[in-house]
């Protein structure tokens, strides 16, 4: 025992841990804007009629979700140069990541799709919009308004889950706060502090999404 | 291929060792978060205000900080303050710290989801307070929070595999001791990928018929 909490050597490093913070949240979002493209074209496909579709879909969801990220993470970045795909260490960290995300999103729009109320559609076809225009007008706005809250969660847990790009040696929050508590020795502050910044920045996006949740009531 | 399931072969304990290795980690957990979730739902549903505060910051804490932050701090935190515990027991100790906060935080939507009729009708029979809860509230509430459940042990089989960065010789860090040695990269960590979603799979579907047996009639 016999340990006292400086917190001196942290608040020189802080401005590190906060570049890592932002990168963290550039990498969440970047993972899941293309996430949510697979997951919106993988959500469309699962309720379709087509069957080899639902079956793709399908795959995709168990597969990912059942594969643990570090691995997807190790796979995409050690495996594809083997395969003669070279990209650098952000970009295939935000490709597993989007693949990762792009299976939670695919549930979460499925989820979104199944709760727009039949009446709607059909009112939409009935005013003579087309099959397209009433999915774009009158289905998306509903399904990406019930989708919200699930969106912004899976959001906040791809946030978290950056923290995995310390395995690839990518200077994010995690990776930095590794950095800081080898090189001081100040071990317990270094994980309070970086800690610390994950609760306040998640909770910060949570009460974001619940303000943004009640400007655009539910349908 | 052939060369491959050569080296599979040839590696085949060690890489056993490792599957092993996450099996148990990820039931020790379990165990254990399941234990503190149970403290932890309790307190969240019932305990006064300032007794529940602190097992809400818990809660709140363990859920807004990524796993791997959790396991570095449990591997590098108690060495400091004169603990000495192995790799191994600080992921379990992080892990299970985890899914406490994990399943607490369901169990407590469970309580919650129990019609407020139940509880009243306990209480006017005659039932204590802890009669009530052992058998009124929670086999109700056990039942509902299962499937979400069995989807925490799946996340723990997964987070596991977040040790091999604190050196804890389960089945990654096994396999890329393999790869480091065959330079089979893509064929190994594919090999580590599907015994990691054929465990993942199975789990998942024991947890359905389970679900299917015990989720009749509620």
């Amino acid at each position: 025992m016999g340990y006292s909490l400086h917190f001196g050597a942290i608040w020189a490093s802080f401005d590190r841990l906060l570049f890592g913070l932002a990168l963290g949240l550039g990498l969440a979002a970047a993972a899941v804007l293309v996430g949510t493209i697979i997951g919106l074209l993988a959500a469309f496909a699962s309720v379709g009629p087509s069957r080899i579709g639902r079956l793709v879909a399908g795959t995709y969801v168990t597969l990912i979700r059942n594969l643990p990220l570090l691995v997807l993470v190790l796979l995409v970045y050690f495996a594809l140069p083997q395969a003669g795909i070279r990209l650098d260490k952000y970009e295939s960290f935000i490709g597993a990541l989007a693949l990762y995300s792009g299976a939670y999103l695919t549930e979460v729009f499925r989820g979104g799709l199944l709760s727009v109320p039949k009446g709607v559609v059909e009112a939409g076809r009935s005013i003579g919009l087309t099959r397209f225009q009433t999915g774009l007008w009158v289905t998306a706005p509903i399904m990406l308004r019930n989708a919200l809250p699930s969106l912004g969660n899976t959001f906040i847990g791809m946030f978290k889950d950056s923290s995995i790009a310390a395995a690839i040696a990518i200077p994010e929050l995690t990776f930095e706060a590794r950095k800081i508590n080898v090189d001081t020795f100040r071990v317990v502050e270094t994980w309070l502090v970086a800690s610390a910044l994950y609760v306040a920045t998640c909770f910060a996006i949570a009460s974001l999404l619940r303000g943004l949740e009640r400007r655009f009531p539910k349908f | 291929m052939e060369l491959f399931l050569d080296q599979v072969w040839t590696a085949r304990w060690p890489l056993w060792d490792g599957f092993l290795l996450t099996i148990e980690i990820a039931a020790a957990a379990i165990a254990c978060g399941t234990l503190l979730g149970c403290l932890v739902g309790i307190q969240l549903v019932f305990a006064p205000t300032l007794i529940r505060l602190p097992f809400r910051i818990y809660v709140d804490v363990m859920r807004g900080t990524p796993l791997l932050v959790l396991i570095l701090a449990a591997f590098y935190i108690p060495s400091v303050v004169g603990l000495n515990l192995s790799a191994t027991q600080a992921g379990i100790v992080a892990l299970a710290l985890f899914a406490g906060a994990h399943i607490g935080e369901l169990l407590r939507g469970a309580l919650q989801s129990i019609p407020p009729g139940q509880s009243e009708a306990a209480r006017s029979i005659g039932l204590t307070f802890p009669q009530m809860l052992a058998y009124v509230l929670l086999p109700q509430a056990l039942r509902s929070a299962l499937p979400p459940w069995i989807n925490t042990g799946v996340e723990l089989i997964k987070g596991s595999s977040l040790l091999s960065m604190i050196g804890v010789g389960e089945l990654l860090l096994k396999t890329q001791e393999v790869i480091g040695r065959t330079f089979m990269t893509i064929e190994f960590y594919v090999f580590a990928g599907v015994l990691y979603l054929v465990t993942n799979i199975l789990l998942d579907q024991l947890g359905k018929t389970v679900e299917r047996r015990v989720g009749g009639h509620l």
